[in-house]
């Protein structure tokens, strides 16, 4: 449970269109990692590589290396999809699965992986996990009924249920809020810190508020211009990015000066 | 798409695929080119059991005057019915899109549209069936008119056939089940046409059939041609109607009300395919691989006209 | 034969244009329509009550009488408008004609023989009066359902292909002889089929699979096109919610992709096999035709219903009049059954539609 990960190197490209470059990075487990920066300058591209879902993309891949406790996740012999397993990820847009009731879909790690097991065990994981993310009170009279009927932001915590049932180590959140209300957002942050006690957490955003409330480290990316590949500009704990960061560009992002 | 130090070495170090993604995209991949192999063995098996009668000579060949002449005629028949049908169903079609496009009520025009394609969804040998019985006979004091009165041009020259089984009456019946097809095709291009460009001709006081002259006709123009080229290929191809409604005798003639007219050679094969052996079979085959080739080349194109359309109305 | 009137917008507009100036007034919304009724009435009396030449006589007639009045009392733009909008109420109507007589002709003619022996019995020992078509819509369900299990697994998996892995030239080759092969003409997937089968077997044979072969040429196109639309329009999101989770591509395709576009790739197979089911050419020169039952595909020649229908109509025998009667029995029956599978498609994707409600 919990591990870190160790980036190293990292170059990360489209094709022959050099997307992101040179990321070093150390994230802690047990703690919230945020990633900042303006539009397009490749933080969601890096969230994405650290459980290899880029590859999805036709031509994506990286240079570089990509530790997690000791393990190799672009090791030779790793298969992507065992990654997967171990880093789990919430997207943008809630995506719950329109054909699975609210069961199945927090139930579906397993089920679509033919992991067998006794039924009672499968209710108590699916109690288990809907309460991790805050949403048992709420559904467990219906969980028979299709998930897509949710509100946004009860299919988001939906989303983070299905997402830890499967017991990953690490949790990558794209943006988790930024299709939500401001009360379902409170709810997802107040969710969020509740998880970091088991999982190392990292986050992309756009509202550095949410950023300042929730991390304990913030990552700043940006870019030179249009067709630049993004880089790491400065990683510091959340505070010290707030309020004193190191970099000139940090504090004209945050300042609103930019971006 | 995976991680190297340099991307040539990129091979070299894919993962390890899991067994089930290896099959299932294998299998996956295999149906996609069985499509091409069954494509190509179209080609081969008829080209090889062509073959006989492409090398046989001549007097073997029913009509005992060589493959080129057993055919001619048929294919000319074939062109004949198919272009009487592209003429009279293309201006219908392209009226029928308009209707339903830029006319009917909108609540109606979803329904409107699913009845047009009803005319696609019966089966050719009942138009078979509709087209000798009942439109057949209808159609022969038309036939005596045009006669009559335009009887000195030779298409109408007569003398009309009693029982209406003509070449006019089966471009007829191929014009209508080609229809929907084209305007199907011309009704979707229609819908495409951006708004702006319309409210841009309405905004200069155009009248709506002005608007659709500036605006409508030539954004669907290749549309509307590359619909009409695929109910060609279609009308190119129709059997049973044709077999059953034409009255075929004679070879080739421009008078399309006689009771003397060429077959098809879709019509053709159908008729005469149960009851032949031997050399005839591979003349049969033969006169398909001819009728295959040409709606290929005519499929590909219509396709052609309206796939690059396609990529054009992306940059709109 | 209705006219609709332009909506108003138009009415007003290019009003400081000269030929607008002269306009006296606009006609009454219900001005075409009566022009046309009368076009109707003097059209029937001029063609002597033929169809046909009512249909002609009342498009020119009623075509003509709107231009003339709307000239006059319009001017000539907006006469040219309701001249375009007459003729083009008119081909839909013209369209609906043949549409309308079709169905009545077979639906008068076939229903006389629509009974119960006309199900239960074959040709077998026949002449003359009686029998029915047992043997042929068994033949043709047989050879039907034959065709969608060739069909629908080489489909399916090819518009699988095509939407989750394919890339490049093959993509873009399988796509374009996937549109060429939707126009090969029934006889030359026929011809096919024979040419193959003769090859193993030799000159003359007629099998039920063969033309289940045949058939298959014409039906795997559709099956790859629908299925491919339909599998495009899954969201991408839940195939990355499926990666995330740990879930290999390929179950992730067999158990999130296929379900939430099962009502889809249901209607566009429904669709498909109405279109085959219907088809005579192939099954004529594959699968010939027998009087007597035969449920064996590989066994020498069976009986389909366009086929039975076709020789029924064209070779009666004497005296003719009964086999005529079968003939259109068979056609009606025919159209039942594509109408019938029209409408189930329409069914499927109402009612197999993934439930997004409440």
């Amino acid at each position: 449970m919990a591990k870190r990960i160790d980036v190293s190197d990292l170059n990360i490209y489209y094709g022959s269109f050099r997307a992101v470059e040179g990321v070093n990075v150390s994230i802690e487990p047990r703690s919230i990692t945020a990633l900042i920066g303006p539009s397009g300058c490749g933080k969601s591209t890096f969230l994405r590589t650290l459980n290899r879902m880029h590859e999805v993309i036709p031509g994506a891949r990286v240079e570089g290396k990509v530790v997690m406790d000791g393990q190799d996740l672009y090791g030779a012999d790793t298969d992507p999809v065992t990654v997967r397993r171990q880093i789990g990820m919430v997207f943008q847009r809630p995506n719950p699965f329109p054909t699975m009731s609210i069961y199945e879909n927090v139930a579906a790690g397993l089920r679509l992986n033919s992991v067998k097991m006794k039924k009672s065990d499968m209710d108590d994981l699916v109690e288990r996990s809907l309460k991790g993310a805050n949403l048992w009170e709420e559904v467990k009279d219906r969980l028979d009924r299709p998930g897509s009927g949710l509100s946004g932001g009860q299919q988001q915590r939906l989303c983070i249920a299905r997402a830890i049932a499967v017991e990953p180590d690490v949790l990558l959140m794209d943006e988790p809020c930024s299709a939500l209300d401001p009360i379902s957002t409170l709810a997802i942050e107040d969710l969020m810190t509740e998880l970091k006690e088991r999982f190392t957490i990292v986050i992309v955003t756009h509202n550095m508020q949410q950023a300042a409330r929730v991390s304990e480290q913030t990552g700043f990316f940006n870019l030179n211009g249009v067709g630049q590949p993004g880089r790491l500009i400065e990683f510091n704990p959340t505070e010290k990015i707030f309020s004193n960061p190191d970099q000139k560009a940090t504090e004209d992002y945050i300042s609103g000066r930019f971006g | 798409m995976t991680a190297t130090r340099t991307p040539s070495d990129q091979s070299t170090s894919k993962p390890p695929r899991r067994p089930g993604d290896r099959i299932f995209a294998s299998t996956a991949r295999g149906a996609g080119i069985l499509i091409l192999v069954i494509l190509a063995g179209v080609t081969a098996f008829l080209l090889y059991e062509a073959l006989p009668a492409l090398t046989a000579p001549a007097e073997e060949i029913p009509g005992d005057e060589g493959l080129v002449s057993y055919i001619a005629p048929l294919l000319f028949g074939t062109l004949l019915s198919a272009t009487i049908a592209l003429v009279v169903a293309t201006p219908l079609a392209v009226a029928i899109a308009l209707f339903i496009t830029h006319y009917a009520p909108r609540r109606m025009a979803l329904w409107l549209g699913y009845v047009v394609d009803l005319l696609a969804a019966i089966p050719s040998i009942v138009y078979g069936f509709w087209g000798i019985t009942w439109l057949a006979p209808k159609l022969v004091p038309f036939y005596r008119w045009l006669e009559e009165n335009l009887g000195f041009i030779p298409l109408f020259a007569g003398p009309t056939s009693a029982t209406g089984r003509t070449m006019f009456t089966v471009g007829l019946v191929l014009a209508i089940m080609i229809l929907p097809i084209i305007s199907a095709i011309s009704r979707e291009v229609f819908l495409q046409v951006p708004t702006l460009h319309k409210e841009a001709a309405l905004a200069l006081g155009a009248t709506r059939w002005e608007m659709i002259k500036m605006a409508v006709i030539p954004y669907g123009k290749s549309g509307i041609i590359g619909g009409s080229m695929l109910g060609l290929g279609r009308a190119l191809g129709e059997t049973m109607a044709v077999a059953i409604i034409l009255s075929v005798s004679g070879g080739i003639t421009f008078n399309l009300i006689s009771s003397g007219n060429p077959s098809t050679i879709a019509a053709n094969v159908a008729l005469e395919f149960p009851e032949s052996t031997g050399i005839d079979v591979n003349t049969l085959i033969a006169s398909g691989l001819a009728l295959f080739l040409i709606t290929l080349g005519v499929n590909m194109l219509a396709r052609w006209i309206v796939n690059r359309r396609a990529d054009f109305s992306g940059a709109n | 034969m209705s006219v609709q009137t332009p909506p108003t917008p138009l009415s007003g507009a290019g009003a400081a244009t000269p030929m607008q100036q002269r306009v006296e007034g606009t006609l009454p919304r219900w001005a075409p329509t009566a022009v046309f009724a009368g076009a109707a009435v003097a059209a029937a009396l001029l063609s002597g009550f033929n169809i046909a030449l009512f249909v002609i006589y009342t498009v020119v007639l009623g075509t003509l009488a709107v231009y003339v009045v709307s000239r006059v009392r319009e001017g000539r733009r907006r006469a040219a408008d309701r001249t375009v909008t007459s003729i083009v109420t008119s081909a839909f109507g013209i369209a609906m004609v043949p549409l309308v007589a079709l169905i009545w002709e077979v639906v008068s003619r076939g229903a006389e023989r629509l009974d119960a022996e006309f199900f239960t019995a074959s040709l077998y020992g026949i002449i003359g009066e009686g029998g029915g078509a047992y043997h042929a819509l068994m033949g043709t369900l047989i050879i039907t359902g034959l065709t969608t299990l060739i069909s629908v697994p080489i489909g399916l998996m090819t518009a699988i292909y095509l939407v989750e892995y394919a890339q490049g030239r093959l993509k873009r080759a399988i796509t374009f002889f996937v549109d060429v092969m939707t126009g090969i003409p029934s006889i030359v997937a026929g011809l096919f089929a024979y040419a193959l089968f003769v090859l193993i077997f030799g000159p003359g044979i007629r099998l039920g699979i063969m033309g289940a072969v045949a058939l298959s040429v014409l039906m795997i196109p559709v099956v790859v096109r629908s299925a491919e639309e339909v599998l495009k329009l899954v969201p991408l999101e839940l195939r990355e919610a499926s990666y995330a989770l740990g879930v290999p591509k390929w179950r992730t395709i067999t158990k999130v992709v296929i379900p939430t576009a099962i009502a889809g790739i249901g209607t566009g197979v429904t669709l498909a096999i109405a279109r085959v089911i219907g088809e005579t050419a192939p099954l004529l020169i594959t699968v010939g035709i027998t009087n007597a039952t035969n449920f064996d595909p590989f066994d020498g020649r069976m009986a389909t219903l366009p086929v039975y229908a076709y020789y029924q109509l064209t070779q009666p025998g004497v005296p003719p009049e009964f086999a005529i009667d079968r003939a259109w029995t068979a056609a009606l029956l025919l159209i039942m059954l594509v109408m019938g599978l029209n409408v189930v498609a329409r069914l499927i994707s109402r009612f197999f539609a993934p439930k997004t409600g409440r």
